[in-house]
């Protein structure tokens, strides 16, 4: 079925589910195309264990074009594998070469707990958009869409924010599980935008509450994050939200009021 | 004051006490490097001496000097803090070391700050502590003709043990009689390997101001298009570069002027 | 049974104003008395959850992804149409509308489109409310770029990644719904059968895809938002779990699957580089805004180009045809996506073809990289570029692109009403599970404009016209019929996990996809159709001996999973073929080759085909029963569509 000339050693992380520690298992991937993605090798990995009757290993995907944030795995020491700037299943197997033996594990974090093998569960993530990641505008009853200008530069901004993918790889690659760059970036693109003015403070601060409950390590700046994003996020993001939460926390009357029915 | 207590519990409060301690650590640096200046002058003592005195005895100082102790026990103290609970974000480590595009010295904030913490000990305890209890620690009186500006010192016994200072003008001759701090520099950095470690600790200094400087700013969420640049090169040049230079400078002058 | 569309009467521009009034309302203090399950969360169901919350309803969302932010519908690229008529070039409500039912081939339903069209302004006013980083031009307003099928500049987007933005916003709006405690998000949770009592639609039942626990959820009313089905070909745009499960277990619960043949091939996607492909990335249709598609005019030179011994750009401008410009002047490179993909594959099988397996044609950026400049270049389209780099690994700034049409869509899909409803009552279906707006063929920045029609702005209304006539009576989960279907899904899963053969699922797929684009693909025969019937059925067969499918049910078990999809897949095929065959005209991304024009264009024909087929399931292994709604065009006249 595949047709290439590399061969590679795999050690892959095998792991039941969340309640059963695991171990690395070697495996070995034969016949890989370089034009293949590192999800397709594994799915010609996957192929040859079903045909054997083994279990075929565990991985989050779907839509395999880089924009749906699902797949994950942390390869040879970084989140979506060594090349910047893509993530896994954009990750193309000429980035290594033939012979190469290559460590797959999932994102480490005890915010992130194992769910099988290398599929690891961010729900976290999205009860920390929840906490506040949104403008309170019911259907219906908005102003024109052209209604308030919005300088291209700001938009821009807000734009390159609001790419974030929630994959996670931001939290795998911080020495210390940290998710502010996630939660960063979503406070800053509805903080520069006027939309999101009227809750801006209220946001920040829940979302950072939210976060600091699931049990996400502190930033300390050094940039792994940026470094590791897939959709090259920046760091700014972090002193954004750092910028908000403290004039909310120090300067602002107002708190948060909690809408919970 | 809940809201107080909730915000310095949060993850970014304690990374705010962290930058705040460390942004004032950091003026205090260049206070110490301003007046440890005066080791350079050729005065046997006399400036450096005088300001040391002046230090320990001008009661707004001894309040802000209290302030620092504090600053340095509450920066160690959240690092600890943060540490423990950043270890604890990631209870199942990786098997392959992290590879990330990360500085070194922003990595190795811990080990720099621990090197730190550990010559403050020392250090303090080498010059301030003695300063303050070495009973056996001697004075010096320096006698400065006021028409020729030429002065002369001479060790001094003020014979009862409360004594700190005292400044007198004889015959158009200033009288100057202060402990001799200057003489325990002296003697401390004649060792190689008290040189040596105080070299080290200024390397370490180096790399932890280099993250750290501008890491504060970060923190507190301050970037700027325009002014981060500008962190980023007093953080480099003048905190990682030309302090810990000057400070590192002070021994190694020490150890080869005063060899004998 | 009668098919009836339920389109109010009166003017085309009054239907949606006057059927508004005219539906019933459920009281806002009984609305917390309705319980809505909604399943999938890209744009029709992230919005139609968000939404009804809003208003009162107790919503439960269902996905199978591990968050609702990873529904297919981030993958759209390149924007959402909006008749705002921003731009002063002559766009209005009628204007989209009758280019929407123009490249649609006249295969849809007038009242629908011209909705379509009207509530189109107000998705984006809302999604602008949301925080949806539009992008702008340097004023601060918004700014807009053509699409195919149009000749005004209506399509608001926010650079390569509109899709993503809008499913964010709509995530945001049911997040906002989750934290309010209306909306109970069920994630990793697939659904696999519908229940129905007394033939209304009364709860689905699902699988934890952690667990494997069966379970049973009863709702007033069931929503369907969950996708289309080009994974039938196995290669596709669609993210690899996109599946028609949902859909087809309905189907064979009674509601019927309207015009399952229409299949959109986007003409512009990468071609394929080998077996091992997984899957196919699609360059947006906004590329033609500013690309050229060319292919050498000679067999010769294609050769060469094939070979290797020349590269695109040393080709000279006299020796190569710009066949989109050349025969279609007025639309260019923006003829609708139908029209592209048949004239490319006309240029590969007259030899023409480009690139080492010779499937594939040029977009050539070289003239627009000259005229604005690469930078201006990279900022419209830099991340499609990138995309580009990253999987072929050439330069789309130095060389054009290689492209090849790839199935990106279905227009097919469940039977509904005017109210979104399936012919079952309780049970809707929203956005592409549908079949409703695009007819034969979808014009680009469509579906995500029909997504969020269909979830903000109509079953809102549609719905409640529903709820107020059963009443908030709950429904009673220990009635047999959940119980029933439970056992129903136990002992299917049981049958899929006793396959313990000698072929993967994944190889199954492959072969089923082999089938489906070769026979049911761009063109269609009826000898072709026929053999690729019988080849289908030979398929299900052989599935059901000789499959392998490991682990078992009580865990994270991807291998069933995707069993059970494929299993669907096969039975969705033969229907396919079967509305294929049937339909003996050519309609947009339907062309059967026995019918086409003198010079190579599809042929209608609207005496004998100008109806919606909806297929009946009558039981395992039997024939689906055909049943047509006629379509009436009171609005537009029928004719052959026109892009020269």
């Amino acid at each position: 079925m595949s047709n290439g000339n590399m061969n590679l050693t795999l050690k892959v992380w095998r792991q039941k589910n969340a309640q059963t520690s695991g171990k690395f298992v070697t495996y070995k991937a034969e016949s890989i195309s370089p034009d293949m993605s590192f999800l397709e090798m594994l799915d010609v990995v996957n192929e040859s264990l079903t045909h054997k009757g083994d279990e075929p290993i565990n991985f989050d995907h779907d839509c395999r074009e880089g924009i749906c944030g699902m797949c994950s795995l942390y390869i040879n020491g970084h989140p979506h594998g060594p090349k910047r700037g893509v993530t896994t299943c954009q990750l193309h197997m000429r980035t290594f070469h033939d012979g190469e033996t290559i460590t797959i594990e999932p994102w480490r974090a005890s915010a992130f707990p194992v769910v099988k093998d290398l599929a690891v569960d961010r729900s976290a993530f999205d009860r920390i958009q929840q906490a506040g990641g949104y403008v309170s505008v019911n259907t219906g009853g908005v102003p024109d869409g052209n209604a308030i200008a919005i300088p291209k530069v700001i938009a821009d901004e807000a734009f390159n924010s609001a790419t974030c993918i929630g994959c996670g790889a931001c939290v795998a690659a911080c020495k210390n599980a940290s998710a502010m760059l996630f939660v960063g970036a979503k406070i800053t693109q509805l903080g520069l935008l006027p939309q999101g003015q009227p809750e801006r403070y209220r946001r920040a601060q829940s979302m950072v509450a939210q976060m600091d409950e699931e049990g996400f390590g502190s930033c300390t700046n050094t940039g792994a994050c940026e470094a590791e994003c897939p959709k090259e996020i920046k760091l700014t993001n972090i002193a954004r939200m750092n910028n908000d939460f403290f004039s909310a926390k120090l300067f602002r009357e107002e708190e948060i009021h909690e809408d919970k029915h | 004051m809940s809201e107080i207590k909730q915000t310095f519990n949060s993850s970014l409060g304690k990374k705010l006490i962290m930058a705040l301690t460390g942004l004032f650590l950091c003026t205090f640096i260049i206070v110490h490097l301003g007046g440890n200046l005066l080791l350079f002058s050729n005065d046997n003592g006399f400036g450096f001496n005088v300001y040391a005195n002046f230090l320990t005895h001008f009661p707004p100082i001894e309040v802000i000097a209290y302030l620092l102790y504090l600053s340095i026990l509450v920066h160690a103290l959240y690092a600890i803090i943060l540490t423990v609970k950043n270890r604890k974000a990631r209870p199942v480590g990786y098997a392959v070391a992290q590879k990330s595009d990360a500085t070194w010295s922003s990595k190795n904030m811990g080990l720099l700050g621990s090197i730190l913490f550990l010559f403050i000990v020392i250090h303090m305890s080498d010059f301030w502590f003695s300063y303050h209890n070495d009973k056996t620690m001697g004075f010096k009186e320096y006698r400065t003709d006021l028409k020729t500006g030429v002065t002369t010192d001479v060790d001094y016994n003020p014979g009862y043990a409360e004594f700190n200072k005292s400044v007198s003008v004889v015959n158009d001759v200033e009288i100057v009689r202060v402990k001799d701090l200057h003489a325990r520099v002296v003697r401390s950095f004649s060792s190689l390997w008290y040189v040596i470690f105080y070299v080290i600790a200024m390397g370490a200094l180096s790399f932890h101001l280099l993250h750290g400087f501008q890491s504060a700013f970060r923190t507190l969420g301050w970037v700027h298009r325009k002014y981060t640049p500008v962190v980023y090169a007093v953080g480099t040049w003048f905190f990682a570069v030309i302090i810990p230079l000057a400070f590192a400078a002070m021994p190694v002058y020490y150890f080869f002027m005063h060899r004998g | 049974m009668s098919l009836d569309a339920k389109i109010p009467q009166g003017p085309l521009a009054e239907k949606w104003s006057k059927h508004k009034f005219d539906l019933k309302l459920v009281n806002p203090a009984n609305k917390r008395k309705y319980d809505i399950i909604i399943v999938g969360t890209g744009l029709a169901g992230a919005s139609a959850a968000a939404s009804l919350a809003e208003l009162g309803y107790n919503v439960k969302s269902f996905c199978f992804q591990d968050s609702p932010r990873r529904a297919h519908s981030i993958a759209a690229q390149g924007g959402i149409n909006a008749a705002k008529n921003y731009q002063n070039d002559g766009d209005s409500v009628y204007r989209l509308f009758y280019d929407t039912i123009k490249g649609g081939d006249y295969r849809a339903r007038e009242g629908n489109v011209y909705r379509l069209a009207e509530v189109s302004v107000n998705i984006i006013d809302q999604c602008v409310a949301q925080g949806v980083p539009f992008a702008r031009e340097y004023g601060g307003l918004l700014d807009n770029r053509s699409f195919g099928g149009s000749q005004v500049s209506r399509t608001f987007y926010a650079r390569g990644q509109t899709g993503q933005q809008l499913l964010l916003g709509a995530y945001s709006a049911l997040n906002r719904q989750i934290h309010a405690g209306k909306v109970k998000m069920y994630t990793r949770t697939e659904m696999l059968d519908v229940v129905t009592i007394d033939g209304h639609a009364k709860g689905i039942v699902t699988r934890n895809m952690i667990t494997g626990a069966i379970e049973t959820h009863a709702g007033h009313s069931v929503l369907l938002c969950t996708g289309g089905y080009s994974n039938v070909f196995y290669l596709s745009t669609n993210a690899i779990g996109s599946n028609v499960t949902a859909a087809w277990r309905a189907h064979k619960r009674g509601a019927f699957f309207g015009n399952p043949c229409y299949t959109q091939i986007h003409p512009t996607c990468i071609p394929v580089s080998g077996d091992h492909q997984s899957k196919l990335t699609l360059m947006s249709e906004s590329l033609r805004n500013d690309g050229r598609v060319w292919a050498p005019k000679t067999v010769e030179i294609a050769e060469q180009l094939r070979k290797g011994t020349i590269k695109a750009d040393q080709v000279k401008e006299d020796d190569r045809d710009y066949f989109l410009e050349r025969k279609y002047p007025a639309f260019g490179n923006l003829v609708p996506r139908d029209v592209a993909s048949r004239n490319a594959k006309e240029m590969i099988e007259e030899g023409k073809g480009v690139g080492g397996s010779g499937f594939a044609v040029f977009l050539d950026f070289a003239d627009a990289i000259k005229r604005l400049g690469e930078e201006t270049v990279k900022a419209k389209y830099g991340n499609l570029f990138d995309m580009y780099i990253q999987i072929t690994d050439e330069n789309p700034y130095k060389q054009p692109m290689r492209i090849y049409p790839a199935v990106h869509y279905t227009m097919g899909g469940l039977w509904v009403d005017y109210n979104l409803s399936t012919n079952v009552p309780g049970l809707y279906a929203l956005g592409e599970c549908n079949f409703s707006d695009h007819g034969a063929n979808r014009l680009g920045a469509s579906a995500l404009m029909q997504g969020l029609s269909d979830g903000y702005f109509v079953i809102p209304y549609t719905l409640g016209d529903y709820l107020a006539k059963i009443g908030p009576k709950k429904v009673d989960i220990s009635h047999p019929a959940f119980e029933k279907t439970k056992q129903d899904v136990i002992t299917y899963i049981n049958k899929l996990l006793a396959l313990k053969g000698n072929k993967t699922v994944n190889e199954y797929h492959r072969d089923l996809g082999h089938i489906m684009w070769e026979y049911c693909g761009m063109a269609r025969t009826e000898e072709g159709l026929k053999k690729a019937k019988g080849l289908i059925q030979a398929l299900k067969v052989d599935f059901w001996k000789n499959a392998i499918v490991t682990g078992e049910n009580e865990e994270v078990n991807a291998s069933l999973e995707r069993a059970g999809r494929i299993a669907d897949f096969i039975e969705l095929g033969e229907l396919m073929v079967d509305d294929a065959l049937m339909r003996r005209e050519s309609c947009g991304g339907h062309f059967r080759v026995e019918s086409q024009t003198a010079d190579g264009e599809a042929l209608r024909d609207d005496e004998n085909f100008a109806f919606v087929a909806a297929w009946e399931f009558k039981g395992e292994n039997q024939p689906e029963v055909l049943h047509k709604e006629a379509l009436v065009f009171e609005s537009v006249h029928l004719s052959q569509r026109n892009y020269a």
